[in-house]
């Protein structure tokens, strides 16, 4: 194993043994034994199928995700009330629409961090990516122009990415 | 201080039922709104949009009241994974789905739609 790698590994070992600690509640002997083999075998797995890297173990930009999913949040929330309303008015004023947006990200993780977020608010789906260009439907012509979208993409970037652009 | 952080964890335990049961309800509210918008739609991909608020709001909602009304916190950190499994995938489902559509040809509506519903017809 490469020397640049040992962050990643280290960041998925505290990830698999947290969550296998979070799942189980049994602390008996045997338990964690049974527990530390199927952490070993995952760290095997993963290291043979070489996805060891920033994509498959992005846990050392968790501060910046951490940052960002509140954010996130409150984007998802405003988005839902506009959806919500869409549902129950008597009169339908939807105005659907395909935009295509441009994204400044540059490393994959970021530009996933930025379609996800734009299919995880409500009223917004992304529905193509090829290079830095994404075809998004919107369920509001109105709502869905390219600007409403570079906040999330600049934010997205830097949770993904750092200040500096790919790490 | 120690009084006082007493009567606040018993106070906690008296709402904390209430409190989450009143957002599981919500939650639950609001996946049969998304399921509304769903039925009222007129295209695949608005009817996208909709089932996303049933993914987003009303499982925020509902994990939300059920992490308030659990036992200790085993519960609470599976309620958390499951929150952050569904974050995580149900945009990529969500995606594949309309992705899948697009590939596959199928035209959006595009521009307002008139959905008036002509007496005893369905739009």
């Amino acid at each position: 194993m490469k020397g640049a790698h040992v962050p990643y590994f280290l960041g998925l070992l505290v990830a698999l043994v947290g969550f296998w600690l979070g799942m189980s509640g049994h602390y008996t002997p045997l338990l964690l034994s049974l527990g530390a083999v199927s952490v070993a075998v995952c760290l095997i797995l993963a290291y043979r199928l070489d996805i060891i890297d920033r994509e498959g173990s992005p846990y050392v930009r968790i501060v910046g995700f951490a940052l960002y999913f509140p954010w996130l949040m409150k984007e998802i929330a405003k988005a839902n009330w506009t959806v919500v309303k869409a549902c129950l008015k008597a009169e339908m004023d939807i105005a659907p629409a395909l935009v295509k947006v441009k994204t400044a990200c540059e490393s994959d993780l970021a530009k996933v961090t930025f379609a996800n977020s734009i299919t995880l608010t409500p009223g917004t789906v992304t529905v193509e990516i090829e290079g830095d260009k994404m075809l998004v439907h919107a369920l509001y012509e109105q709502e869905a122009q390219p600007e409403a979208f570079a906040e999330m993409d600049r934010r997205s970037r830097r949770a993904a990415d750092g200040k500096g652009g790919p790490a | 201080m120690a009084d006082f952080l007493a009567t606040l964890a018993t106070g906690w335990e008296v709402i904390r039922f209430p409190l989450g049961a009143a957002l599981c309800l919500a939650g639950a509210l609001l996946c049969v709104i998304g399921t509304v918008g769903m039925l009222r739609f007129p295209d695949f991909y608005t009817r996208l949009h909709a089932a996303s608020i049933t993914d987003t709001s009303g499982a925020t909602l509902l994990l939300l009241g059920m992490a308030m009304m659990a036992p200790d916190w085993m519960v609470v950190s599976k309620l958390g994974a499951i929150f952050i499994f569904i974050y995580l995938t149900s945009p990529a489902s969500s995606h594949a789905a309309a992705n899948a559509a697009h590939t596959a040809g199928l035209q959006p509506l595009i521009g307002p739609v008139d959905t008036h519903d002509k007496e005893g017809q369905d739009s």
